[in-house]
């Protein structure tokens, strides 16, 4: 087995401020090794994908980013994952607190059984927002884009949304409680075509303000969407079952012209995954 | 190759659906018949007396039952207020904090024992645990055998109201920033509560009538109980004693009594559908 360098090409990352770097992270399910050894530098204002096969750890990784594998009690996480010089894994570190720092969009939209405009307001009246809550609905619905189609109806349930209206309903309670990363668990898996166009371009608008990580199992959304891509592969461990690992970390656009690794030039030109 | 069916299985097929839906029919008669039965002869002695006025002595004419309609109220906002909160909270500490552990399959072992326990038993162990020790029958003890009736329904009806609740919209509460506190009692709980609500009415339209537990711990009163701990007259027992009763004039306000209680019981029933059709996620 050839592990290659999974530290990023200097020259890409160097040129932008670090948010998230993971230290060899192994990340293990009971006595099952999910994911090997991950070195990366999630750089700030970027949108990062995560691309692979299933199975390849990239998702569970990224819920390592908020500590969201904390509710699967039989999740562990070994190394050390700092977000601005701490490390999220500290015990001093209080889950809660990271969660409102690093949000998240997930696969399935799921937004709250409550109004539109509790489905904002409630993460920000948790965490003890004082300021005026119409103008941060409003204002939070307008960078998601979702303003113009809710506004005469904010009273009404989340559920009553369509699906892409839901995820830019997600990603905007996501974005009201103001963190510094947005991670997506593939938010577009279940849009269709034109919701997902409409996510991508908010990606664009969001990561002037935030730091997006993506996960997704389109390669061309993450040719679209991403600055920096890296790839995961799984391959079969000695003891039976399979791990994941950090193949290659780059510009998209080296990922998908120009790869160091041959396992990626397989995967981007479709030759398995 | 021929499409044809075989004309006895034919035969065969219409002969076991002419058979399930008449079982269905069947099933249906009971309801229909004790309906009949209680509205033809309760609807008659129906008059504004029977809900203001006490029961009448032996051989007297008219009278009513007004402490009975209020003696059941008050036994079963009693129950109501010991069910209630204890089965909602078995349910969330089953559902959201111990879900798939040994404990908590313990408990949902327990709780499907204790609905399975006669009626009469929890009314002998209210009769040893309120009666015995208060001196007296009483409300209390009545609304404390009917709880126990009820929180085998309510908590059953919350887990499951609560685990319909996808995972989703936890981990989505909890991707913004909630405590686990805030998660269950600002999202997942209102988001459970009409199957909740849909268990409580149900719970209490299964005590309502119950009688067998109240003969032992609520006994019975002629006259308005001065307080819940005196014996206190409730519908199910007003009919069991008239309705055995040898006076013309007891056993007509017995069926009266019938009738308000199957009415009540059918519109409690009618509304926790209600409840229930409103839940939906997705």
């Amino acid at each position: 087995m050839t592990v290659s360098n999974t530290q990023p090409n200097p020259s890409s990352a160097a040129t932008s401020e670090v948010v998230i770097s993971t230290e060899k992270v192994n990340i293990f399910y009971g006595a099952f090794h999910a994911v090997r050894d991950v070195y990366m530098d999630i750089a700030r204002n970027q949108v990062t994908a995560f691309i692979g096969p299933s199975g390849c750890g990239k998702s569970t990784l990224l819920r390592c980013f908020n500590r969201l594998n904390d509710l699967i009690p039989s999740a562990r996480v070994d190394g050390r994952i700092m977000f601005e010089g701490t490390d999220l894994y500290n015990k001093q570190t209080d889950p809660v607190e990271v969660r409102r720092r690093i949000g998240m969009v997930f696969q399935k939209p799921n937004p709250f059984p409550k109004s539109i405009y509790d489905n904002i307001a409630f993460g920000a009246r948790i965490n003890g927002f004082k300021g005026n809550m119409d103008e941060l609905v409003e204002r939070s619905l307008k960078r998601a884009a979702l303003w113009d189609e809710v506004k005469d109806k904010l009273k009404q349930s989340g559920l009553s949304l369509s699906g892409g209206q839901q995820q830019r309903l997600c990603i905007a309670r996501a974005i009201a409680i103001q963190p510094e990363v947005i991670l997506m668990d593939e938010p577009c898996s279940a849009l269709d075509p034109i919701s997902t166009l409409r996510v991508e371009d908010l990606m664009h608008e969001l990561k002037q303000q935030f730091t997006i990580i993506i996960v997704t199992h389109n390669m061309q959304q993450a040719s679209r969407v991403a600055d920096m891509t890296a790839f995961f592969n799984a391959e079969a461990a000695e003891g039976g079952g399979r791990f994941g690992y950090l193949v290659e970390y780059d510009r998209t656009q080296n990922i998908f012209n120009a790869p160091q690794q041959k396992s990626t030039q397989d995967y981007v030109s479709g030759r398995f995954g | 190759m021929s499409y044809t069916v075989a004309p006895m299985r034919k035969a065969f097929g219409a002969f076991m659906t002419v058979l399930a839906t008449g079982c269905a029919l069947l099933l249906a008669l009971p309801l229909f018949s004790i309906l009949w039965t209680v509205i033809s002869r309760g609807m008659s002695g129906l008059s504004l007396a029977v809900f203001t006025e006490l029961p009448p002595p032996p051989l007297m004419q008219g009278g009513g039952f007004g402490n009975a309609i209020l003696g059941s109220l008050t036994v079963l906002a009693i129950a109501a207020l010991i069910s209630v909160p204890f089965g909602i909270m078995a349910a969330i500490f089953v559902s959201e904090f111990a879900r798939g552990t040994k404990f908590a399959n313990f408990v949902r072992f327990g709780i499907n024992v204790l609905s399975g326990v006669p009626s009469i038993i929890m009314g002998l162990f209210a009769y040893a645990v309120v009666v015995l020790t208060t001196g007296t029958f009483s409300a209390l003890a009545g609304g404390v055998a009917l709880a126990i009736l009820m929180i085998p329904i309510v908590e059953r009806t919350a887990e499951e109201g609560l685990k319909s609740v996808p995972m989703e919209t936890r981990q989505g509460a909890i991707g913004v920033g909630a405590t686990n506190f805030q998660t269950i009692s600002q999202i997942v709980l209102p988001a459970a509560l009409p199957s909740i609500a849909t268990g409580v009415t149900l719970s209490l339209a299964r005590a309502a009538g119950e009688t067998a537990p109240l003969l032992i711990t609520a006994l019975f009163n002629n006259f308005y109980a001065q307080g819940i701990l005196q014996p206190i007259a409730t519908l199910p027992v007003l009919i069991y004693n008239f309705a055995g009763a040898p006076y013309k004039n007891q056993q007509d306000l017995a069926w009266v009594a019938s009738l308000l209680i199957v009415t009540l019981i059918l519109i409690v029933s009618i509304v926790a559908r209600s409840f229930a059709r409103r839940q939906h996620f997705g």
